[in-house]
This record gives C-alpha cells, structure tokens and sequence, in this order.
C-alpha cells in the first residue's frame, strides 16, 4: 500500500431546506480508487465540480467519506485519534493565498504549523529557515503577507505547511488565482521540492501544462476517476480529454492536429523541443 | 480614504520600541491613555508631548505615518472640537446671535482635539511597533491568570490576531466592491445621511458575504494545519521579559509618577 490510498470513496454533500429536511442530495464522488507511491508528483487533472476539490479534502481528514475509506500512511481518515497524524503527514494549500495565512508577518506564519503540533521553540526556527530557503523566500521572512504578489503569498503558504515537515503535500489548484509569472514561482517550488526532498506532491488542477511533469496523472470527471496514466499516456487522447471538458495544451493539440492531418508524428507532444524534433523525422 | 487607517497594521523596522516585550508595550499604552485624560494643564500637555515624541523618535516609525491615523477620526475630531466649542458654559468670549463661545469651550474643544489624537497615536505607536501576533501573544500572557475565571483567553487572543490580520484585507475587498458598485451606477456620494446609509447595502451585502466566506477558509486552512487550540501548543518566539524590558518599566513607571505628582502639585 502507498503513502496514500482510497478504496470506494464516496462522498455526498447533503443539502438541507429551512426545516432541515434534506432537500437534495449531491454526490460529489462516486467510487473513487486510488494508490499513491510515496515520492511521485500526481497530478488529478478535472474542471470545474468534477469532485478533484471533494478528494483533496479527503486526505486530510478535512472531510469523512460518505462510504468507502482513505488511508493516509496506513491510517484510516475516519478514527478521530488519527486527525492530527494525518495532517501532519499530509499537507495542503489552499487555492486563495489570503485566506490561509493566519499571522502578520511571513515568519510566524510559517511558524503556525509546528506551535498547533507543540515542536520546541529552538526547532521551530531551525524549521521556519530552513522551509523559506526551500521556497526561496528567506529575503521575506519579517515582511507582512499583505504586501507580498500572490506567487510569493502561496509559496509562503507551501513554507507553512512544509515546516511542519509533511511526506506528503496536497495542494488544491494553487495556482487558480495567479497570474503567469506567480503561477510559474509556484511550479518551480513545488517540483524542486518533489525533485530535491522527495515529498510526495498530489497536485489538483485544471491547467494540463501543470501536469506534464507529473509521474502519474488522473482525470476526473462527475466524481469519478475516469482516466488514469502517465502524462504521456494521457495527453495522447486528445479527444477523451476534451470530452471531459479540459483543453490540452496547445503544442499537444497542434501535434493532434497535424497528426489527424494525416502526418506522421506521435502521440502525447508535451513540449515544443519534441515536437520539433518530430517534425525534423519527417523527411 | 480607507486605505489610511493605520491602526493594526505593522511596520517593519528594527528600533528599540520594536524590541520591547509586547507586554511592556501594553503597559505603556495602558497608562499613557490614563495620562491622557489625567492631563488639565499645559504642564502636564507638554510632559505628554515630550513623552510621545521620544517613544516616536525611538520607534523609527516616520511620523508622516502616524498622523495618517488621524486622517481616519477627522470627522470625529471636528465634530468633538465644534460641539466642544459651542455648548460650553463659561464667561463668554465672543456671541453672533445664537452662537455663544465661551473660554471654557475653546480650552475643553482644545484639550479634547488633543486628547483624541493623541490616544489615536498613542495606541498606534504600540501597534504599529508590535506585530499582531506578538500583541495578542502579550495579552495572552499579561491575562493568563484570567483563565482560573473560565475565560478563554487563548481563543480570544486568537481571534484578535485574526480580526486585525484581516483588517487591511476587508479594507481592500470594500474598495475593490465599491469600485464595481459604482461603475454599475451605484452612488455613495449624494443624498443626505439616510439616503447614504441606504446607498451602503449594495456594499455592505457582498461584503458580509465574502467574510463569511473568508472565516470559513480559514477555519478549514487552520485545521489543516494542525490547529487544536491552546493546548499543547509551543512558540515560536516565547515571551520572555529582557533587561531593557526592565528598564522601560521604570521608564513608564517614572512618567506615571510625575503625572501623578503633576496633578496633585497644580
């Protein structure tokens, strides 16, 4: 079993009318499966209500399955004497930088993890260092939050749960709210984070770039994991994905394009170089 | 305009204020503001001037800053002053019809102006010295013993900390929802006062909204991140009183005596 694993996770959102009596019910998931190796860089790729938000909150106990069951380092998110084993093990960032930085200044922000899980003080600052070095965000440690760009506000937050040293981060479309520029701070930390410290990332989005780093990718789609492989595998079925509502990258689809033209060149482009390179095999 | 309160926001410098324990600085605070309304005389107005402009000059916070405070009260200000002014008794000193100023109305105007802004920088020198946290982890502290009366001083400590962090959050969301209200013909600006007050729900509605939206979040990111109140909970930067901490104390000590002494002499 992986760092990470759900077996038949339901989940149902409950929506209740002034009286209290249930008015209709919303299944958010629907049997989901998964196993996740530690170290990997997963990418759960989905639009908008296809459940990928739902699941994140399953891995850390944030939300309890309706049925089925999620084991987090071989602890089931259901007992309530696991909770805070499992969000130390399993951190996550939120998609709104502003609202998930607690403190004033960057520096006990990052601090706030480790005082909730009662580390000494002399090793909360060795942690708070060293996890701004990792985001490249020493420079910045007495600013106040509300001054930084939303890039440098998220990779505070990545520092935050970092220094409560996680096997694992979770992070909910981290980049949804930022522009271009923020939104490649942010990549960059997190593979380095993956590449250098071997932390298992599970990355949610619904930007297809993002994911062509990633070891594994899974497509959802009504609350179901609907395909399931690597980036390369993934990005070769154009048409699937797009019947699920997501947009390849544009390099993968003018490669998909060319090839329904009748050209010779690969499935699954993932990058400029590489279709360039297909491109010079054709004569 | 709502963008110059500079209540409860920091400002990042290294000086011998910031240092202080922010207990010491509560203390301070404390008393200044009980100096402020001890105060009837020009005596003890000048050693209060004196007392605010060293604790302004050590704090390294350019005053222009501070004065943006007041530009928050303005309206409060020249309403104490004119009330002040005009419903004074007293010896009269110069009468247009109806309208009596009197000498005491000009000293109670006076002293008022001055006591309002003066505690409005007073109290700003402490927070924008202390960084929020700091300031709820001294009140956390200073009040412990508030805890043997079942008051949850920790949650609310807490919840200060997080009102104030999201005190210029709110200010820029209000902006920001003003702005799209008016650009869809939305007016803030006409009318008399009810009229206004009335103009205000399309601002005030969104507003409310988003806050709730906010608070839960951030419930949800707290959680996520281990938070389970106070208990077994560690610091990052302990408190820890310091032998200048000492030494302000008596400084503080020593200003509330001559106050005291001030009052009683004159």
């Amino acid at each position: 079993m992986g760092i990470m694993k759900a077996a038949k996770l339901v989940h149902e959102y409950i929506h209740r009318d002034d009286d209290g009596n249930v008015d209709h019910i919303e299944t958010a998931l629907n049997g989901v499966d998964l196993d996740i190796e530690a170290g990997d860089f997963i990418a759960i790729l989905g639009h908008n209500g296809s459940g990928k938000s739902t699941l994140a909150k399953h891995l850390n106990a944030i939300l309890m399955p309706t049925e089925g069951t999620v084991w987090v380092d071989g602890k089931n998110t259901k007992a309530p004497e696991n909770t805070l084993d499992i969000r130390k093990t399993a951190g996550m960032v939120f998609q709104n930088p502003d609202n998930q930085i607690i403190a004033g200044m960057v520096e006990e922000d990052v601090a706030f993890g480790p005082e909730n899980m009662g580390v000494p003080s002399q090793e909360i600052w060795q942690r708070v260092m060293r996890s701004l070095n990792l985001v490249h965000m020493e420079a910045y440690k007495n600013h106040s939050p509300n001054k930084l760009s939303g890039g440098q506000k998220q990779r505070v937050a990545i520092a935050g749960v970092l220094a409560m040293q996680p096997k694992c981060i979770v992070l909910d479309e981290p980049t949804a709210m930022l522009d271009p520029e923020g939104r490649k701070e942010v990549m960059d930390a997190v593979l380095e984070l993956n590449k250098t410290k071997q932390v298992t990332v599970i990355l949610i989005t619904h930007y297809m770039e993002e994911a062509i780093h990633a070891d594994k990718v899974y497509v959802m789609d009504g609350g179901e994991i609907v395909m399931e492989g690597t980036a390369r595998e993934i990005f070769a079925r154009v048409q699937e994905l797009e019947n699920h509502r997501l947009s390849v990258p544009q390099i993968t689809k003018l490669a998909h394009e060319l090839k329904c033209s009748g050209l010779p060149i690969p499935d699954g482009i993932l990058d400029e170089e590489e279709l360039m390179e297909a491109i010079c095999h054709l004569s | 305009m709502l963008r110059d309160i500079t209540i409860g926001q920091y400002y990042p410098e290294k000086s011998v204020i910031h240092s202080l324990d922010p207990r010491v600085k509560l203390a301070g605070a404390l008393i200044f503001i009980v100096s402020v309304f001890l105060f009837e005389n020009i005596i003890g107005f000048l050693v209060m001037t004196a007392f605010l402009a060293m604790c302004i000059k050590l704090s390294k916070v350019p005053f222009k800053y501070m004065v943006k405070g007041l530009k928050a009260i303005l309206v409060i200000l020249i309403l104490t002053a004119v009330l002040n002014l005009l419903w004074s008794p007293g010896e009269t000193l110069v009468q247009f019809s109806f309208i009596r100023i009197t000498k005491q109305g000009v000293y109670n105007s006076l002293y008022m102006v001055i006591r309002l802004s003066y505690l409005v920088i007073g109290t700003s020198i402490m927070t924008l010295t202390t960084t929020p946290t700091r300031l709820t982890d001294g009140m956390e502290k200073g009040l412990h013993f508030l805890n043997r009366c079942k008051v949850p001083v920790h949650e609310i400590a807490m919840m200060m900390s997080i009102a104030l962090r999201f005190i210029p959050i709110l200010m820029e969301e209000t902006d920001k929802i003003m702005k799209a209200q008016m650009a869809r013909g939305a007016d803030f600006e006409s009318g008399n006062i009810f009229q206004k007050a009335k103009n205000m729900i399309p601002l005030l509605v969104p507003l409310f909204v988003a806050a709730w939206r906010r608070a839960s979040d951030l419930a949800m990111a707290m959680e996520a991140r281990c938070y389970h109140g106070g208990e077994g909970r560690t610091k990052m930067k302990p408190l820890k009183y310091q032998q200048m901490d000492k030494k302000a104390y008596g400084v503080l000590f020593f200003y509330l005596l001559v106050m005291i002494v001030l009052k009683v002499i004159l």
